[in-house]
């Protein structure tokens, strides 16, 4: 039996690491075609774990840094919220379940060799997927764009032309854009500090 | 004769992992480069077909070094690809966060995060229109992603049930 001091009173809001675990465990079964829409739901909308700025910001935290991105949030957050254990916990709940998944359709082409139908399914759902992500972007960027940082658009709107229009590779244009977007933010401070 | 396969996984995915900044998709190339042309691990064919795999399955799309591995050395090479790949980005992410959030309030780290969250917005807009230009082959599967987008951004309703309805057309030949 655990007594009461065992567990550190979690303030109101905060996820324990059972909750945590099982929250990562849905957004990552729901997350076809990535996972990002479905962190943000949950974490934003429905728990309300983080802002709207506090999920950009943590979230940009994890692009920056090398490997997968919604594997380095969950650690990101995990830790936030939980230490060390809220990070492992955090990143199995995301991590299992499509390890399991997909070692059970790597048997199943092994032995069929034949994906077409789920191919066909997948069609539709990667159809509405790219609809979920753009509308996670107008989320994300509806902070960016009601504020007074009028350069930060400016850098947003850069780094989407620079991959999607342009097709330069991704790591040159963050290489580029990151320092100069630090470089600005460093001389024109954020609104709050820059108005007296 | 260091020719095991285990090793090679390992040390590949981990460098990789290191490099990889953008996330797993802009990882993509490379990690062909290394498993088609460099060590011989699978054929074009089949690293098409684990890519295809890997987007079949929920979840983050890095899984797909997960197949890369099961190919090269059953489930022993899945897991070590996946640890390869996930562990030291992983640590590398902890200690940051950390260090983060020790440094909240010091100009140093508020002007890198007011500079990075841009930067990051734009970059997964762009992933948002390369998925919608791969996606959308016909004015079906456009409709199918319209809709996605206006009840998403308008709505409380779980997007599921918009999965299961694309899945539905999918499945119907109508995308």
């Amino acid at each position: 039996m655990p007594e009461p001091t065992t567990s550190p009173p979690s303030p109101p809001g905060m996820p324990s690491l059972s909750e945590l675990f099982i929250s990562f465990i849905i957004v990552s079964v729901s997350g076809f075609g990535g996972a990002l829409p479905w962190a943000r739901r949950m974490i934003v909308e429905q728990k309300h774990w983080m802002t709207t700025e506090e999920f950009n910001e943590a979230f940009a935290l994890a692009q920056f840094l090398p490997g997968p991105n919604v594997v380095n949030f969950s650690v990101v957050f995990g830790s936030r919220f939980g230490g060390a254990a809220g990070a492992a916990v955090a990143l199995s709940g995301l991590m299992g379940p499509p390890l399991v998944i997909v070692t059970v359709l790597a048997m199943l082409y092994a032995q069929f060799g034949e994906l077409e139908i789920l191919g066909r399914i997948l069609s539709g759902i990667t159809a509405a997927a790219a609809g979920l992500l753009i509308a996670v972007v107008g989320k994300m960027a509806l902070p960016l764009f009601t504020k007074r940082w009028t350069w930060a658009p400016a850098i947003a709107i850069l780094a989407f032309a620079g991959v999607a229009i342009m097709r330069w590779p991704l790591p040159w244009v963050f290489a580029v854009l990151a320092p100069v977007a630090v470089a600005i933010a460093w001389f024109k401070p954020a609104a709050k500090t820059a108005t007296p | 004769m260091n020719d095991n396969p285990l090793i090679a996984l390992f040390g590949y995915f981990a460098l990789l992992s290191l490099f990889a900044v953008g996330g797993a998709n802009a990882a993509i190339p490379e990690m062909h480069r290394i498993a088609v042309e460099v060590m011989h691990w699978m054929n074009d064919r089949q690293f098409a077909d684990s890519f295809a795999i890997a987007q079949l399955s929920p979840g983050p799309n890095v899984i797909i070094v997960t197949l890369i591995g099961y190919h090269v050395a059953g489930l022993a090479g899945a897991a070590v690809a996946t640890v390869a790949m996930c562990g030291p980005t992983c640590l590398l992410s902890f200690f940051a966060a950390r260090t983060w959030d020790k440094f909240k309030d010091a100009p140093w780290r508020i002007a890198i995060q007011a500079g990075l969250v841009p930067v990051s917005l734009g970059l997964i807009a762009a992933s948002a229109f390369v998925l919608a230009r791969a996606a959308d082959k016909n004015i079906y599967a456009g409709v199918v992603t319209a809709v996605t987008v206006a009840v998403a951004s308008f709505t409380r309703v779980n997007p599921l049930w918009l999965f299961a309805a694309g899945g539905v057309l999918g499945l119907s030949g109508w995308l």
